[in-house]
């Protein structure tokens, strides 16, 4: 009974490394949309205090003298290496469940006899280096919740191998103990406060805490962590992605923007964005939030707002969502302020197939917008050809990437250069 | 030259280039309905690329290779996943640029051109080298 954590280490960072060989353990940062903060630390950065989720210009001056490099992100480019390496994992094992862009948790239980845990770790480190460039971390426990501590203790113990197999009491313990309560996964900072409270500072502590007591006390997700933590598998592996519960868009600006209309028409296209991406996920939202800010770091004005608009039925019509977000946007801008960020989310979603009908309205006209979206999705796919007449084309930049590299995998023209 | 003719390129703007493929020998005198002819349509990407996660493509600059009918331009598909032998052709990282040569394990590991204007490059422990993949596929484009 196995489960492999594979992580890639410093996933984008190490993305911007694969073609560029003369980047080899020099310092490499990527910033957030719009070269905000750091997003992504080379272990040689970090080395530099580089810390994450800081601000650019905070650190700039210094990093670039350090002769530090820096990237604007690239999610094309990350998206495509992920792709690659959730392919390789999922070749090798078929109970495989994608956790983020740059983690996936792998069931090889039954395989583990044939070459042993660790061994396992190593081929699968070895194979998706080799295959992809993008260097991982493999930590291997009986449950995900000790195959996480073992990713952590790789980090904590910078072993070289980057493999790390809890396969017997001893050396789980032994982790357990080297692990705070904070590092657990799903421990977050309250948490990790109530428990230290009660005299548990590190995982082996909780894990001799009785089950029932840790339900009473704090909570049945609690319970079952102590469970994983002794072994029992509670959490299963999840090979089927759950649908999506809500979809985000939202961006700083390079400008700040002063003017409701640029708001709206900037606003406008990441409706357009996230209407795409419901569609292609075959469902139906009935409830749109807006979100707008003036910056964080200006001194001399502050001000931020949300509001949410309620569809009376499920829609994935961007006209309705953009129709909503217009008399949104109307109620919560205030004049006079520099807004340097805005957003939008959609939730509350429904399957496509299940549309209440109501007495006030045909049934029909669904099915008619649905046919117009959908040509419209289709010419859109490799490129984009069809606006819809508020959105912002081109006009006002609202992303500024300035150090962003070539789309190496996914445009025929950014292919890397050979010799 | 001998070419032998495969079918109509029917070149949709399609991202999967599709050509009606002829499974059955055509017999004379008595035909087979047309519906009958059309197969499995002739995929180029499966027919290029085995493994998709480990495959990668890259630009040619230069004319190194020329002999190998590698020309200046051409696009390259290399496949990670395959461990290069002697004198197969390779892109390898040297000193932090990528470069494409034949690979040479004897006498000396080397990595040779396909052009007298160029030299080999020698690998020793003064070089930072590493196989980058080799090179399965060259697409050279005339038009």
């Amino acid at each position: 009974m196995s489960i492999a954590l594979v992580d890639c280490v410093s996933f984008y960072a190490s993305c911007e490394r694969v073609f560029r060989p003369d980047l080899k353990e020099r310092p490499v940062v990527v910033l957030s949309n719009n070269d905000g903060c750091v997003i992504a630390r080379s272990i040689e950065a970090k080395k530099m205090g580089i810390k994450m989720g800081v601000p650019w210009f905070k650190v700039k001056d210094r990093y670039i003298r350090k002769g530090g490099i820096v990237f604007s992100s690239n999610f094309a480019f990350y998206g495509d290496m992920s792709r690659r390496v959730m392919n390789i994992l999922d070749s090798i094992s078929p109970k495989t469940e994608v956790y983020s862009i740059d983690e996936a948790f792998l069931d090889f239980s039954g395989t583990e006899k044939n070459v042993g845990c660790f061994n396992f770790g190593l081929q699968l480190k070895n194979t998706v280096g080799r295959w992809t460039g993008i260097p991982v971390r493999v930590g291997i426990g009986p449950t995900k919740t000790l195959a996480k501590i073992a990713s952590y203790q790789i980090k904590k113990r910078n072993i070289k191998s980057r493999v790390l197999a809890l396969d017997n009491q001893k050396d789980i313990n032994q982790a357990l103990e080297a692990t705070p309560v904070g590092e657990i996964w799903g421990v977050g900072r309250r948490l990790n406060r109530k428990l230290s409270m009660a005299g548990i500072n590190n995982a082996l502590q909780l894990s001799y805490a009785p089950p029932q007591d840790i339900r009473k006390r704090f909570s049945i997700v609690l319970e079952r962590t102590v469970r994983e933590l002794n072994g029992e598998r509670c959490l299963e592996i999840e090979d089927v992605s759950p649908t999506k519960k809500q979809i985000v868009v939202s961006r700083s600006f390079a400008k700040k923007i002063t003017n409701l209309e640029v708001l709206n028409t900037v606003i406008n296209d990441y409706v357009v964005r996230a209407a795409e991406k419901l569609r292609s996920e075959k469902q139906k939202s009935s409830t749109i939030s807006v979100f707008i800010r003036t910056s964080p770091f200006d001194a001399s004005q502050s001000y931020r707002a949300i509001k949410s608009y309620s569809f009376t039925y499920p829609t994935d019509d961007t006209r309705d969502f953009l129709y909503a977000v217009r008399k949104t946007l109307a109620k919560i801008y205030k004049p006079n302020y520099r807004y340097s960020k805005a957003g939008i989310m959609l939730s509350s979603f429904s399957d496509i197939g299940y549309v209440q009908n109501s007495l006030f309205r045909e049934s029909h006209t669904y099915k008619m917008n649905s046919k117009l979206m959908k040509v419209i999705d289709e010419l859109n796919i490799n490129q984009k050809q069809i606006y819809i007449a508020s959105q912002n084309i081109g006009k006002f930049k609202p992303i500024q990437r300035n150090m962003i590299s070539p789309k190496y995998t996914t445009s025929w023209i950014d292919l890397p250069v050979v010799r | 030259m001998k070419i032998n003719y495969i079918g109509t390129v029917i070149a949709d703007n399609l991202s999967e280039l599709m050509l009606p493929y002829f499974q059955d020998m055509v017999h004379a005198g008595f035909p087979s309905p047309a519906s009958d002819f059309i197969e499995s349509p002739i995929d180029l990407n499966k027919y290029l690329i085995k493994n998709n996660a480990a495959t990668f493509l890259v630009r040619v600059s230069g004319k190194s290779m020329i002999g190998a009918g590698i020309n200046d331009g051409a696009t390259l598909i290399i496949d990670r996943s395959i461990k290069p032998s002697h004198n197969s052709i390779i892109v390898a990282a040297v000193d932090g640029e990528f470069v494409c040569r034949r690979l040479k394990t004897k006498p000396k590991l080397c990595l040779v051109a396909e052009n007298k204007g160029y030299k080999p490059i020698y690998i020793n422990s003064q070089i930072d080298f590493e196989v980058t993949g080799l090179v399965t596929s060259v697409i050279n484009q005339f038009t």
